[in-house]
């Protein structure tokens, strides 16, 4: 383990660092790189974790990015304390989604139906709202009076660097100590066989339904900085399946139920992304849907080289004990 | 130590209990034998709050656990070694006991129980850091008792341990068994091989299409003609 921690401590002090020699363009990658590792992080403890399939986290992008954004605006109320009621928000959805599976057991791929289910609802309903601007979209002030009021999550590019930075660094504590800890145990027993888990006296729905939750809340956040963050909200962008779908390719790609998993997803991901949509630029290729194909065709070359993921792969090469369990 | 009374159970439309009695006084081996699809598996799932019963009661030391879930059954310590070694594949046999130990009664003696699991089972201790998917079909069983055993039961019901096993190892579990109960386990033990369940049992039932259709002393059953031609074909 001594090897890990030399790494993880030189690459943690490259990226506090790194931002003296970034550009706007590139703080914005890495913000991006953060947030889905975050967000991917939280869909990780429901999926790796708990064994949940969860197709339909951008409910609670959008509903934290709602709840935070409507306080702000409406309100005054500032984000740091707007996201309480977010999370809150979100766990009850949670725990509706939940519920209604649990409750009538619905499981594996039908589970994943019925949280698409719910984020398509969010999306049509908040399409039709209008106290939060309906489909015109919600637009969040930007004036020089509020700028740098870091407590109203107001800042520029570095700001939100080091807030995306801390927001990673915290999920992977949070992963890190719920693994470890007895409701971790749980999950695994439940994830393995959830049947043989009842056997032994686990209180699988229980289990369950708390990793919904401890998901939702951890997601509301990642909600809240996306609406501070861009400033606009649209109800059609932000629960659009595509975006559920962009949160779970970072911890598959990079290994489900393990750690750093969703970190090096979004390391390879987002750059990817990136990096196509300069390359179709330069070539000038202007058909919609070319980078989509590249995409698609990386991730296929990515999967097929790891099948287990990209971090367990790293992780036996380096000798690291850090696999899936 | 345990007592069913009139448990009627309800699989949707289907019935698949009606009118179930047993009692397994403490210290004792109950069987419990019919053919697939009596029920046995059923009775067992309705004991450990995995079914809800449509009617009747259960009591367990004097509790009335009708309609409780399976965590808090099992924490009152009554266990169950499921049908099929429901072991958890990719987990190390450890890992696997451990989890056993989750249920409350038993968490803060995890350590002592999981070395005197290892002095119980010894071949459980020399593939300690296997993966559970990788043991034989009998070291599955074992450890899937074991597993069992880790959350301090009082009374354990064994569904069909002797499921897909060979015939020396089927006499091992059986033995296995008979050892736990000598050391003051109670014992319901589903079985389809009705020779050797009623051999080990004090007394057992019949069960015949969701019904009880026979009880009594095991010697008595195994006197029976109804029994012997049916179950022992003679």
């Amino acid at each position: 383990m001594k090897k890990a921690e030399v790494v993880a401590i030189v690459a943690l002090l490259a990226l506090l660092v790194a931002p003296l020699a970034m550009d706007r363009y590139l703080l914005s990658v890495f913000v991006l790189v953060f947030w889905a590792a975050y967000a991917g992080q939280a869909w990780n403890v429901m999926m790796g974790f708990a064994g949940l399939l969860s197709l339909g986290h951008s409910l609670y992008v959008g509903l934290g990015a709602y709840a935070a954004a409507a306080l702000f605006v409406h309100f005054g109320i500032s984000p740091l304390l707007g996201l309480f009621p977010a999370m809150a928000l979100c766990m009850i959805a949670g725990v509706v989604v939940g519920w209604l599976g649990f409750r009538f057991r619905i499981e594996g791929v039908y589970f994943a139906l019925l949280t698409i289910a719910f984020a398509e609802v969010a999306r049509i309903g908040f399409d039709h709202l209008t106290w939060t601007g309906a489909a015109g979209g919600f637009f969040l002030p930007v004036s020089r009076e509020t700028a740098g009021q870091w407590w109203n999550l107001r800042g520029g590019p570095l700001f939100f660097y080091y807030l995306s930075l801390g927001m990673a660094l915290a999920a992977l504590g949070i992963c890190w100590a719920l693994r470890r800890s007895r409701l971790g145990h749980q999950w695994l027993a439940t994830r393995e066989d959830a049947e043989a888990a009842r056997a032994i006296g686990i209180n699988v729905t229980r289990a369950r339904i708390v990793a919904v939750l401890i998901s939702a809340a951890m997601t509301s956040l990642a909600g809240v900085f996306y609406a501070f963050y861009y400033n606009n909200l649209f109800a059609a962008q932000i629960f659009d399946m595509s975006r559920s779908i962009d949160i779970v390719l970072a911890p598959i790609v990079g290994g489900i139920g393990t750690l750093f998993g969703p970190i090096i997803g979004a390391l390879i991901l987002i750059p990817l992304g990136e990096l196509l949509t300069e390359a179709t630029r330069a070539l000038g290729i202007n058909a919609p849907g070319v980078k989509a194909i590249f995409y698609g065709l990386g991730l296929m070359v990515i999967i097929a080289l790891a099948p287990g993921g990209v971090w367990p792969a790293i992780a036996r090469r380096l000798g690291i004990g850090e696999g899936r369990r | 130590m345990l007592r069913v009374e009139a448990l009627d159970l309800d699989h949707g439309d289907a019935r698949a209990l009606t009118g179930v009695s047993i009692e397994a006084p403490r210290g004792e081996i109950v069987a419990i034998v019919g053919a697939n699809g009596a029920g046995k598996t059923s009775l067992i799932r309705a004991i450990a709050g995995m079914h809800k019963p449509t009617a009747g009661r259960i009591l367990f030391k004097d509790v009335d656990i009708t309609g409780w879930s399976s965590d808090r059954v099992c924490d009152l310590g009554l266990g169950q070694v499921a049908e099929g070694r429901q072991v958890f594949p990719t987990l190390s046999v450890r890992d696997n006991l451990l989890m056993g130990a989750m249920v409350p009664r038993a968490r803060a003696r995890r350590v002592a129980n999981l070395e005197r699991m290892y002095a119980m089972f010894s071949r459980l201790r020399e593939r300690d850091r296997q993966l559970a998917g990788t043991l034989s079909g009998g070291e599955q069983q074992m450890l899937a008792i074991a597993r069992c055993l880790m959350s301090e039961p009082e009374l354990v019901m064994f569904d069909e341990p002797s499921l897909g096993l060979s015939p020396a190892l089927v006499l091992q579990v059986l033995d296995i068994i008979r050892t736990l109960n000598r050391e003051g386990l109670t014992c319901l033990l589903v079985e389809q091989n009705v020779v050797a369940s009623l051999k080990l049992a004090s007394s057992a039932y019949v069960l015949e299409n969701g019904v009880i259709a026979l009880a009594g002393a095991s010697a008595d059953l195994m006197a029976d003609d109804r029994v012997r031609k049916a179950y022992m074909g003679i």
